[in-house]
């Protein structure tokens, strides 16, 4: 019987992964009316949840993808996959107004830039504070610091080692879950509650899947101009960390 | 029909993504870089240009706005997947690198909202659409 039911929710994953997710969804909605008074909105709790299984599962079954590595939840991954939450974010595009993004066009650019720099720059003395005093580990801990994926893209053309490549994707792996998390907790104190802000905070972070969980369960509406500039992060992340940042580096420590 | 706007929403998603790829080539980098953003940009064109002509009906809309009502489940199956015990055990040096990224990236947001036009808080959200985000 529980062969059945097992192998029955293993070959229909995705299915399961709705059901899943809706019934934390309700759980979610619950407690935040019983318990925080509608305080804390129900999609911040249900992605705090989200990490802690995440957590679980990835003691459970020791892979790289949470809950998901743990075969009857195999569907989360696919929900939660890139190709989805990409196509989503998309979809909450519908219905911006235009005008908006133009208003916002000028700060936006800006917070790309400055953002990879502030986080390459932090991401860099924090490795040399520990003890990675060469150019190399600086400018790949430097770029975890940007993102997760920055971080080994970095240090995989410049040839660090596989130790510090660890560092710098655990270094961005924080960065996305303190993101997702303070989000909604930090929003009043930064002014976090307009189209153009939010261009500025999607823009600074960068990360993505940060900004894409953090902003959700600050306000939806304020989706598509955080996305909007966290995805072109990455990729100026990776284009100018391991070039003009590193050289810098190299020029500064040799 | 629903399936044209689902439709509409995969033709500007494979755009976009498409010319993130090439930028990333053409730019020599190893990444897509803002394909999300440009077919973002492409579905706000595309359907203001279609209601302009009156050919966008409400069901073709539901194609859109049923993915964009599925963007909050989707980022929690997003956060169950997460390699949360990478990020965990990654030490001192990750945590702290991590920490100080984000506290940097805050305190610059407010500085760069006040560049240029002074923003407008968006209203509150009223019961209706209370109703539609949870």
């Amino acid at each position: 019987m529980m062969d059945t039911v097992t192998a029955l929710l293993e070959k229909n994953g995705l299915v399961f992964a709705f059901l899943v997710v809706g019934a934390l969804m309700v759980v979610s909605n619950y407690a935040s009316a019983k318990l925080t008074r509608g305080r804390l909105q129900g999609s911040a709790i249900a992605i705090i949840v989200g990490l802690l299984l995440a957590y679980l599962g990835g003691r459970y079954a020791g892979g790289e993808q949470g809950l998901a590595d743990v075969a009857v939840f195999a569907g989360l991954g696919v929900m939660g996959g890139a190709m989805l939450r990409d196509f989503a974010i998309v979809s909450t595009a519908y219905g911006v107004d235009l005008a908006e993004i133009k208003k916002g066009g000028a700060t936006g650019v800006l917070s790309i830039v400055l953002g990879v720099f502030v986080s390459a720059i932090v991401g860099a003395g924090v490795a040399a504070a520990f003890g990675y005093t060469d150019a190399v580990s600086m400018a790949t801990i430097g770029g975890g610091a940007a993102t997760y994926i920055v971080g080994p893209v970095t240090g995989t053309a410049l040839g660090a080692s596989s130790e510090v490549i660890a560092l710098s994707v655990a270094a961005g792996l924080i960065k996305a879950v303190i993101v997702m998390v303070g989000t909604p907790l930090l929003a009043p104190l930064i002014g976090l509650n307009n189209s153009k802000s939010a261009m500025a905070y999607g823009g600074l972070m960068g990360t993505t899947s940060g900004v894409a969980g953090g902003l959700a369960a600050t306000d939806k509406r304020l989706v598509p101009y955080g996305a909007m500039t966290a995805t072109f992060y990455t990729g100026m992340g990776c284009l100018l960390v391991p070039s003009v940042f590193y050289f810098v580096l190299r020029g500064i420590f040799g | 029909m629903v399936i044209i706007g689902v439709a509409l929403l995969a033709g500007c998603y494979l755009a976009g993504m498409l010319i993130g790829d090439l930028l990333g080539i053409g730019l020599g980098v190893d990444a897509n870089v803002g394909g999300v953003g440009f077919a973002m940009v492409l579905l706000v064109l595309v359907a203001d240009r279609l209601r302009r002509r009156g050919v966008l009906p409400p069901v073709t809309e539901q194609g859109v706005l049923f993915w964009s009502a599925m963007y909050i489940p989707i980022v929690v199956a997003m956060a169950a997947s997460q390699n949360v015990v990478s990020a965990v055990s990654g030490g001192p040096a990750a945590l702290v690198a991590g920490v100080l990224a984000v506290l940097a990236g805050l305190a610059l947001v407010p500085v760069l909202a006040r560049i240029g036009e002074r923003p407008e808080p968006l209203p509150p959200l009223t019961d209706e659409e209370k109703e539609q985000v949870a």
